[in-house]
């Protein structure tokens, strides 16, 4: 019991981080109708950026974080800018192609900034935790406190994010370029701002997403980047062009990876080490052939 | 006070020529009405004089779009609409996975959201049945109900030029003499209409001016009365030949051709 206890508590703590890295796949994906498959390379940009500001700078770890979200978000929309504004109206696959190239191009930026050296991000929870459950031998639930935050931190920005979508003008322009463009221009919707800004919170969301991931109280290196493509399972689970299903799909995967990583080695060893990092490609496989369009997808509205 | 296109030429993907010199001009108390067959170019007009040519990948090359005088051409598709032309697209388009009162609600982005909730009492007034099913989602609409959400969208943001394709494409016939009626006093309260249609009956029987598109250019331009007796306008627009055949062996062997092909 008090082993899956421990599995849940941990597993919302990276679930919180693959719940805000599938959202800023989704607010892409909805705005453009492009999966960006360079997401990854603002996730490790923005773990990299509030190293830079909170170690090489000092300054305040909360007002890098904010730094690093601004310069990656700023990154972003001269990506978008630059290489996807001209792509419009070229098909989509071509589009996604393109941010394959991206990933390249900023992964390449990012070894060369982290110069092959691991840093930290100077976080103010680094390795503490307290005991929850303490037992004779001592403590058999512990619970970190960089979990909490990074689940408290995700769960407080994804909520503020959904709210300010669904209720304000901004919120439902942006809905509107994502169903159709062309209709969206008609009613004056300026789009070319909308895919700005559909990138800019993008690249935030992605940004706060490394940092959270780096701050564990550990290091955090260029390679770290590939953790970002977990999130894409949580995609597929929650429904790729549904936030709420972001959200979801994220902390099930996390869950599900932090079950798997307590009991599997006990109950199933036969299937070898680090089999966590296995499952969510696996739900995701599974969650393609019985409900290709997620937990919360959209199936098409269709007047009959 | 005028919505005005002179002498229009637009080239798609630097090739196609759609338009070979349309004027037109919809003044602000009157239903003006353009006709023409498929692929006249009726579309592109429209998408000139809303901004909407280049994400089709058009370019007027010639030619200019006026609004009161000034330039309209060179501004984009959100500036126009808030210089106050809206327009209806050709087959409704509203936003399927929206509930009806967040279509009305896109239609207003220009204005903000300052008296968001007179725009949309006036609009509910205009279409009592869009009132009964605000919270529904407007995929599920009829055809009807989707074409006056569409126009009622386009109304949200006042303009002073409605623009409107094919308001009666695959409505019934009851329906489309709703709509006709709606236009009629949509134009009595202040705004110009611009009715572009393939059915002619409907046009011509509420517009005050008329013109006449084909391959790209306006071939007539005359007051609606006059379209609606033309020889040439009943037996190609309106499908009939004025005067009623008595027998087979009257009817005409010949096609009648139309005067102001060159």
């Amino acid at each position: 019991m008090n082993t899956l206890i421990q599995a849940i508590i941990n597993g919302l703590g990276t679930g919180a981080v693959y719940a805000l890295l599938a959202v800023s796949f989704v607010i892409i994906f909805r705005a453009t109708g492009v999966l960006n498959f360079a997401q990854p390379g603002l996730f490790i940009l923005g773990s990299f950026f509030c190293s830079y500001f909170a170690v090489s700078l000092g300054l305040p770890f909360y007002l890098a974080v904010v730094l690093a979200m601004a310069v990656v978000a700023l990154i972003s929309i001269a990506v978008e800018r630059v290489a996807i504004r001209p792509m419009i109206g070229r098909p989509v696959f071509a589009a996604a192609l393109v941010t394959v190239g991206l990933f390249t191009i900023l992964l390449i930026l990012a070894f060369r900034l982290f110069d092959a050296a691991a840093r930290t991000v100077n976080d103010p929870w680094q390795l503490n935790r307290f005991c929850l459950v303490s037992s004779d031998t001592g403590c058999s639930i512990a619970v970190a406190h960089n979990t909490i935050a990074r689940f408290v931190i995700a769960m407080v920005v994804l909520a503020a994010l959904g709210w300010w979508l669904s209720r304000s003008r901004i919120g439902l322009a942006m809905r509107a370029t994502s169903l159709d463009q062309e209709v969206a221009l008609a009613q004056g919707i300026d789009v070319g701002r909308v895919f700005s800004l559909s990138w800019a919170i993008g690249g935030a969301l992605a940004a706060l997403a490394g940092i959270l991931l780096a701050a564990n109280g550990t290091v955090v290196q260029a390679t770290d980047s590939l953790f970002a493509l977990v999130a894409l399972p949580a995609l597929i689970l929650g429904g790729i062009d549904s936030l709420k299903g972001a959200v979801i799909g994220g902390l099930l995967v996390g869950l599900i990876s932090a079950v798997t990583s307590a009991y599997q080695p006990i109950y199933a060893s036969w299937l070898g080490p680090n089999f966590e990092n296995v499952v969510p490609y696996v739900v995701m496989i599974l969650v393609l052939l019985v409900r290709p369009y997620g937990l919360y997808g959209t199936k098409e509205v269709q007047r009959v | 006070m005028s919505l005005a296109v002179h002498n229009l030429e637009v080239v798609y993907e630097d090739v196609m020529l759609a338009l070979r010199g349309a004027s037109l001009s919809v003044p602000q108390d009157q239903i003006v009405a353009v006709l023409g067959a498929n692929g006249a170019g009726k579309t592109t007009l429209l998408r000139a004089m809303t901004g909407l040519l280049d994400i089709h990948r058009g370019k007027i090359t010639r030619g200019h779009v006026s609004l009161d005088d000034k330039k309209l051409d060179t501004r984009k598709a959100a500036s126009v609409v808030s210089a106050g032309v809206s327009q209806v697209m050709e087959g409704r388009r509203v936003f399927a996975e929206f509930t009806v009162e967040e279509n009305l609600r896109v239609g207003a982005h220009t204005q903000g959201s300052a008296g968001l909730k007179e725009k949309y009492d006036r609009i509910y007034e205009m279409f009592p049945v869009l009132a009964e099913r605000r919270t529904a989602g407007a995929g599920y609409l009829s055809g009807g109900e989707q074409q006056m959400l569409a126009i009622g969208r386009a109304m949200m943001s006042e303009p002073k030029y409605l623009l409107l394709d094919e308001p009666s494409l695959g409505l019934a016939p009851k329906i489309v003499e709703q709509i006709r009626d709606l236009i009629v006093s949509i134009n009595k309260s202040g705004t110009g209409v611009l009715l572009i249609e393939q059915n002619a009956a409907m046009a011509l029987s509420i517009a005050d001016h008329g013109y006449v598109m084909e391959n790209g250019l306006t071939v007539m331009d005359a007051p609606a009365a006059t379209l609606r007796s033309d020889a040439d306008i009943q037996e190609f627009y309106l499908g009939g030949s004025g005067e009623e055949t008595a027998s087979l062996r009257d009817v005409k062997h010949y096609k009648r051709r139309k005067r102001w092909l060159s």
